[in-house]
């Protein structure tokens, strides 16, 4: 098929307006449901500086790891000395506190480049765990302090952290008859949130590139659903697919080349398709006359994952790209399965399920097919996973409104996430934010 | 099966409306049907005119008058179908007729769900919804460029509760008319 005439190509480069100060309404509040049951006790000392910073960071460290539900830090107010190097450290002193980690740290500079190190100690063992050292703009000490809490998270438990990572989601505020989406941005920890899109019409299925600067995402402006693709930093985007019909569920490849979607025919049947970004180039991928949606990429980049309700109900199907087979079902507990996401080491798919006539979030186990639900709610959906496959990100109802939570897939560790007014949805957990 | 059922139903809509006196086709008047064919998920919406004010049944599903019918503009749909209940043949008999009389107007549907699910999915199957209305309306002799579809899945509720009784007011077809009219 000759693929472009399928897909008009239009390129903006729209400056879209970018909201200097975002309402404080939209900020999100992240709050711990459920911790292990024995937190590691730690110490995260105040950081010594020599003309002071803008940015607490121990405090930003200390919040991170207790946001992590797998930490408890000690309060400053038990401190008895705050040391910030090897030498001054007194580990006997810190064994009477009963914490088991003490972090150290030092800020050298001055707006506007910094120089943030730490140091790490088990105090049971007396032993030194490790340094770290990254220098910073004033503008990026608050990520290069989630960046010292993520060497501090795998230092200790092994496995990265994901706190230096952003969340896109949708706040919807308003009703019918006046109804406002927006999308934004912000640091995994709720802070540094910024507009990305202002709309009247609805924002749907934000996704990151693979390298996290861009995001694409479904808007209905003009009432037709169309799918831009949107540099964070900039604001500037393109509009990559604006067919007649559906235009929907955008998934970049772990290349970033090439965007899966799903279009819809003249008949409005959907069906999957993915397109070469560079050249334009839209390939069909499915062709059946029931609803295939929701693509999500296997980490390999040679198959995809999506939701068809080819047996009746919506459940979880596999196509390999590169060859001539029909897709393979890989859900098979519960009448509704869809909107695959996968672990980032490709063995686990969160999804939506539907338990007890509840939808909830389950995790299905690609090599057997066995599955279990992992969050409670009546309405959970838009499973995302944290790039260390640690935590999946999701969309719930509490008390009439749309919040975020998340659910750690050892099922030990619940947050809730919440805006101050109108709905939250939609969310999407960056890859890791690398230094520049 | 879904498709199957839609297809099925929309036959008979079509025998229905078109009273063909040659047809052998076995039809219920519409009088006495006030559930849908099959409910897929075995939820029994409520009735359709439990509406939340906007588009308000006019005088049951006998109204025959084709002006009348046209003022009802929204076509509610069981969960997870995007079957046309008998109930809403004569509206949709109405609108059509108003279209094929007069050329310029144009309409667009715009497809709904409630909020239970994936978002996307919904997103397809408010299409289905909308797809299901213009056929109906083609068949009563509508352009197919007077007919444009929308899909906004469920990001557009019309009732806010998180209930049966809101979710079946969410799950509908608004026939918006963009001129003419």
């Amino acid at each position: 098929m000759n693929a472009s005439r399928y897909l008009p190509r239009f390129f903006f480069a729209l400056a879209i307006l970018l909201l200097a100060a975002a309402p404080a309404q939209a900020q999100l509040t992240v709050q711990i449901t459920r911790g292990v049951t024995s937190p590691i006790p730690i110490a995260v000392v105040p950081f010594a500086s020599d003309a002071g910073t803008p940015v607490d960071l121990a405090q930003v460290i200390e919040a991170d790891l207790a946001r992590s539900g797998r930490f408890a830090g000690l309060p400053r107010a038990q401190m008895l000395q705050h040391p910030s190097t090897g030498a001054a450290l007194d580990l006997a002193q810190w064994r009477l506190m009963k914490t088991d980690f003490v972090v150290i740290g030092r800020v050298h500079g001055a707006a506007p480049g910094y120089r943030v190190e730490c140091e790490l100690f088990n105090v049971v063992t007396g032993q030194r765990l490790g340094g770290f050292a990254i220098s910073a703009a004033d503008t990026r000490l608050r990520l290069a302090a989630h960046q010292t809490a993520d060497f501090i998270y795998q230092k200790i438990l092994g496995v990265p952290g994901a706190f230096a990572t952003r969340i896109a989601y949708v706040n919807v505020r308003g009703t019918a008859a006046a109804r406002r989406w927006r999308l934004y941005v912000a640091d995994s920890d709720g802070e540094n949130y910024t507009t990305i899109l202002d709309s009247p019409e609805p924002i749907m299925s934000p996704t990151w590139s693979p390298d996290g600067t861009k995001l694409a995402y479904v808007s209905f402006e003009g009432k037709l659903s169309a799918i831009y693709v949107q540099t964070v930093a900039t604001s500037n985007r393109e509009r990559i697919s604006a067919r007649a019909g559906i235009n929907g569920a955008p998934a970049f490849s772990p290349d970033g080349k090439r965007l899966a979607l799903a279009l819809s025919q003249p008949d409005g049947n959907v069906d999957l398709f993915v397109l070469d970004l560079a050249s334009g180039n839209l390939s069909r991928i499915t062709d059946d006359p029931s609803i295939d949606t929701e693509p999500c990429w296997s980490p390999d980049g040679r198959s995809l994952y999506f939701t068809s309700d080819r047996s009746g109900k919506p459940q979880v199907y596999r196509i390999t790209l590169a060859r001539e087979e029909r897709p393979v079902r890989v859900t098979f507990e519960g009448s509704y399965n869809a909107r695959p996401r996968v672990s980032p080491d490709g063995t686990q798919l969160a999804v939506v399920t539907l338990e007890d006539g509840g939808y909830r979030i389950g995790l299905v186990e690609v090599a057997t097919g066995r599955s279990r639900v992992i969050s409670s709610g009546r309405l959970d959906e838009g499973p995302s996973f944290a790039p260390n496959g640690q935590t999946v990100l999701y969309a719930a109802r509490e008390g009439g409104h749309g919040v975020l939570a998340t659910a750690s897939v050892d099922g030990s560790v619940s947050s809730r996430i919440s805006v101050a007014e109108g709905d939250v949805r939609e969310p999407a957990w960056s890859p890791r934010v690398e230094s520049q | 099966m879904n498709r199957i059922l839609g297809i099925t139903a929309l036959v008979t809509l079509s025998v229905l409306l078109a009273a063909c006196p040659g047809k052998k086709a076995q039809v219920k008047p519409p009088a006495t049907t006030g559930e849908s064919v099959a409910s897929s998920a075995g939820t029994t919406a409520p009735a359709a005119d439990a509406t939340g004010g906007q588009g308000k049944e006019l005088g049951g599903s006998g109204a025959t008058g084709a002006d009348a019918g046209v003022t009802k503009s929204t076509i509610y749909f069981d969960f997870d179908s995007s079957e046309i209940r008998a109930e809403y043949a004569a509206t949709l008999a109405a609108h059509g007729k108003k279209l094929a009389s007069d050329r310029t107007i144009k309409v667009r549907l715009e497809g709904n769900t409630d909020e239970r699910g994936s978002a996307e999915y919904n997103v397809a199957l408010g299409e289905r919804r909308a797809q299901a209305v213009k056929r109906a309306l083609a068949l009563q002799g509508a352009a197919p460029g007077q007919l444009a579809t929308v899909s906004y899945g469920e990001e557009r509720p019309t009732a806010e509760g998180h209930d049966e009784a809101a979710w079946a007011q969410n799950r509908r077809v608004e026939i918006v008319y963009l001129g003419g009219r």
